[in-house]
C-alpha cells in the first residue's frame, strides 16, 4: 500500500526527535547563562503554603486511591476539612463548609446531573 | 449554502430566548463574573469547569453558558486591577499597573468604568467581525481537501509557538509535549495501539476534559495556595456612577478603540493565541502611536481602552477559526470545539449547512452577553468589595472537589481524576518554568487532525511531497508556513552579529 512507511511509530517517532533536539538547546542555552539545575519555588519557605501543596497533591492521590472503598462523600467532607483547616481557617468555619459544599456536589450532580458518585461503604444508606 | 433566511433567523430566536437558556446564561453570566473578578481564577478555568454541567444540556444552552461566563470573565478581570492591583485573569496582567495606578491618583471610578464600557465595544465588535468573517470564510473552506488542512494546522501551530510569550524554544517543547500526548491511544490513521502500555483505559485514548481541568484548573490552584501568605489590599475608593464620562472618552479615542478591537479580533483568530496576548499587543501598539507616550504607566487611560477593548474582542475572534476549520484560536475555544462534538455540532465548513440555526443562536447570545454585560457588571463592580473578601483558604479547596467530581463525570471513571492530577503537576511545573500552555492544548487538540491529513494527504499523492504545493490555495498556505518560520530565523542569524558588535 502506498504511503505505508509512514507508519503509526512515524509521527511519535518525528515528535521525539522534536523534543530531544529542543531539549539539547535548552540545556545548552542553560549552561551558558549558568543557570542553576534546579531552583527551589518561593512557596517552600512559607509553612502555610507547603502544607497546602503538600495536602492538595496527597489529598488527589489519596481521592483516586481510597474513593471507591470509601465513597465520595466520605472522602470529599475527609479531604475538604484537611485542605480547608491546613490552608488556615478555623474549625468553625472548617466543618460546616466541608459538609455543606460536599451535600451541595451530592445534589447538584449526583441528584440533578445523575453523575454515579461511588458511595463506597455508605452504599446502604444511599441516597 | 449557509444562506440566511429568516426562517433561520427565527428558529434562532426561538432557541435563544426561551426561558431555560435565558436562565442558564443569567447564571453562566455570574458564575463568569465572580470567577474573573477573584485573582487566580481565569476565564479559561471557567470553560473547563463549566464543560461538566454542559454536558448534560442541550447543545444551545450548552454553548451559550460557556460564551456568556467568558465574556464576562475577561470583562471581570479588570476589577482586581484597579483595586488590588492583581489581574483577575491573565488578559488584564498588561494593564494591571497602568489600571492600578488610576485607582491611587483617586480616578478608580474612571479605571473601572472603562473597563466595562470598553469591553463592551470590543466585545460587539469582535461579534460583528465572527457573524461577517465566520459563514464566508466557510464557503472558500468547503473547497479544502486534506492538503489545505495540513496546513493550516501547521500554520496554526506555528501561530502557537511564535505569539507565545517568552522563550519561543520553550514555546516549540509544549507543543510537541500536546502533539506527543495526542499521539497517545488507539485513534490513529493505522488504528494501531501507542503508549497503551497493555491498559484498556490508556487504550481509548486520553479524555481531553480532564486533562484541560489539570492544566487550567488544578494547576492554577496549586499557584494560587503557593502564593497563600500574600495579603490582598485593596485600594480605597469610592464606586459612584462608573459611566460618567465614558462617551466623552470614547469621542476622544475612537481610534484607540478601533484599532484595539480590530487587533484583538485578528490575534483571538490566530491560533493559539488569546485574549491575555491580544491585550498585551494592544497595550505595547497604543503607546507606540499614542501621542503621549511618556504618561503611560503613570495611571493613563488610553492604553486601558485599547487593551481592554482587545482582550473582549480576541474572545469573539477566537471562534472563527474553531467553527470554520475545527481549530482552536484560543486555549477557551479548545476547549469549545471538544463540546461541540459532544453536542453533535462537528466545527468544520458544514456546520453552516448542517446546523444553521443553532450557530446563530450562538451568535445572537454572543449579542445578548455584551449587552448583559452593561447592567450585570455594574452591579459586579459595585459587588466588587464583597467578591474580593472571599476567603481563599474556603474557595480553593471547594474548586477542587469541584474539578475532581467534574473531571470523574465526563467517562464516570476515577481515571479521569489521575489524568487531572497528573495534568495539573504538568501544566504546574510548565507555567513556573516558563513553559507556555496554550501552545500544548493546541498541539494536544490538533494532533490527531495533523497526522490524519498528513496521512491520506501521502496516501492520495502516492508518498510525493511536491503534492502539497500543486493545489491553489495548498500551495499557498505551503508557501506562507515557510515564510512564518523562515522570517524569525533570518532575524535570529541577522541579530547575532549586531549583538556581539553591542557588547
Amino acid at each position: 500500500m502506498p504511503g505505508q512507511k509512514f507508519g503509526p511509530a512515524w509521527f511519535p517517532g518525528l515528535i521525539a526527535v522534536g523534543l530531544a533536539l529542543c531539549g539539547a538547546l535548552l540545556i545548552g542555552s542553560g549552561m551558558r547563562q549558568r543557570a542553576p539545575w534546579v531552583a527551589a519555588p518561593e512557596w517552600v519557605h512559607s509553612p502555610r503554603a507547603r502544607a497546602g501543596i503538600a495536602a492538595l497533591i496527597g489529598g488527589l492521590v489519596f481521592y483516586v486511591l481510597a474513593a471507591d472503598a470509601l465513597g465520595f462523600h466520605i472522602t470529599g467532607v475527609l479531604l475538604l476539612a484537611v485542605w480547608i483547616r491546613l490552608l488556615g481557617a478555623s474549625w468553625r468555619v472548617t466543618l460546616p463548609v466541608a459538609i455543606i459544599a460536599t451535600l451541595v456536589i451530592h445534589f447538584s450532580f449526583y441528584k440533578l446531573l445523575r453523575v454515579p458518585l461511588p458511595w463506597g461503604v455508605l452504599e446502604g444508606w444511599a441516597f | 449554502m449557509g444562506l440566511l433566511t429568516a426562517s433561520v433567523l427565527a428558529q434562532a430566536f426561538a432557541l435563544v430566548f426561551d426561558p431555560y437558556v435565558l436562565w442558564v446564561i443569567l447564571a453562566s453570566a455570574i458564575f463568569g463574573l465572580f470567577v474573573g473578578a477573584v485573582p487566580g481564577l481565569t476565564a479559561t478555568m471557567a470553560t473547563a469547569l463549566l464543560v461538566p454541567v454542559t454536558f448534560f444540556m442541550p447543545p444551545v444552552p450548552a454553548i451559550a453558558s460557556i460564551v456568556t461566563a467568558t465574556a464576562m470573565a475577561i470583562f471581570a478581570g479588570d476589577i482586581p486591577s484597579c483595586l488590588l492591583r492583581m489581574p483577575g485573569t491573565p488578559a488584564s496582567a498588561a494593564y494591571t499597573d497602568e489600571a492600578y495606578a488610576m485607582t491611587k491618583k483617586g480616578q478608580g471610578e474612571l479605571a473601572l468604568g472603562s473597563g466595562l464600557w470598553f469591553s463592551i465595544l470590543g466585545g460587539l465588535f469582535g461579534t460583528a467581525v465572527l457573524i461577517a468573517a465566520a459563514p464566508s470564510l466557510a464557503e472558500i473552506a468547503l473547497k479544502f481537501s486534506s492538503f489545505e488542512y495540513f496546513w493550516l494546522v501547521v500554520l496554526g501551530l506555528a501561530s502557537a509557538v511564535f505569539l507565545a510569550i517568552g522563550n519561543p524554544l520553550k514555546g516549540v517543547v509544549s507543543l510537541l509535549f500536546g502533539l506527543l500526548v495526542a499521539s497517545e491511544g488507539l485513534d490513529n490513521p493505522a488504528g494501531f495501539p501507542r503508549f497503551t502500555f497493555g491498559s484498556a483505559e490508556l487504550a481509548g485514548g486520553l479524555t481531553l476534559i480532564p486533562i484541560m481541568i489539570g492544566m487550567f484548573a488544578v494547576s492554577e490552584i496549586l499557584r494560587s495556595v503557593g502564593r497563600i501568605d500574600e495579603p490582598w489590599e485593596m485600594a480605597q475608593t469610592k464606586i459612584g456612577n462608573v459611566l460618567h464620562g465614558m462617551w466623552g472618552l470614547t469621542k476622544r479615542y475612537p481610534w484607540q478603540l478601533l484599532r484595539g478591537s480590530a487587533v484583538g479580533t485578528a490575534i483571538g483568530a490566530l491560533p493559539g493565541a488569546g485574549a491575555d496576548i491580544a491585550a498585551w499587543m494592544s497595550y505595547a501598539i497604543s503607546k507606540r502611536f499614542s501621542k503621549e507616550p511618556e504618561k503611560f504607566g503613570t495611571g493613563h487611560i488610553e492604553g486601558i481602552i485599547e487593551a481592554g477593548a482587545s482582550n473582549n474582542s480576541a474572545l469573539a475572534g477566537a471562534w472563527i477559526p474553531a467553527l470554520v476549520f475545527g481549530i482552536p484560536g484560543d486555549s477557551i475555544t479548545a476547549i469549545v470545539i471538544g463540546v461541540l462534538y459532544i453536542k453533535g455540532l462537528n466545527p468544520g465548513p458544514t456546520i453552516f449547512m448542517n446546523n444553521a440555526p443553532a450557530i446563530y443562536a450562538v451568535f445572537m447570545v454572543f449579542i445578548l452577553a455584551n449587552l448583559l454585560m452593561l447592567p450585570l457588571g455594574l452591579a459586579a463592580i459595585r459587588a466588587a468589595k464583597q467578591m474580593l473578601r472571599a476567603p481563599r483558604e474556603v474557595l480553593l479547596p471547594v474548586i477542587l472537589l469541584f474539578c475532581i467530581v467534574g473531571s470523574f463525570a465526563i467517562n464516570n471513571s476515577i481515571f479521569g481524576v489521575a489524568l487531572m492530577l497528573a495534568f495539573g503537576i504538568v501544566g504546574y511545573v510548565m507555567e513556573e518554568n516558563g513553559f507556555p500552555i496554550a501552545p500544548a492544548i493546541l498541539g494536544l487538540v490538533l494532533g490527531a487532525m495533523l497526522e490524519e491529513n498528513f496521512i491520506s494527504s501521502m496516501i492520495k499523492a502516492d508518498g510525493r511531497l511536491l503534492a502539497f504545493f500543486e493545489r491553489p490555495i495548498a500551495g499557498s498556505l505551503g508557501i506562507l508556513t515557510i515564510v512564518v518560520f523562515s522570517v524569525p530565523l533570518i532575524r535570529r542569524t541577522m541579530a547575532v552579529p549586531w549583538r556581539r558588535s553591542e557588547k
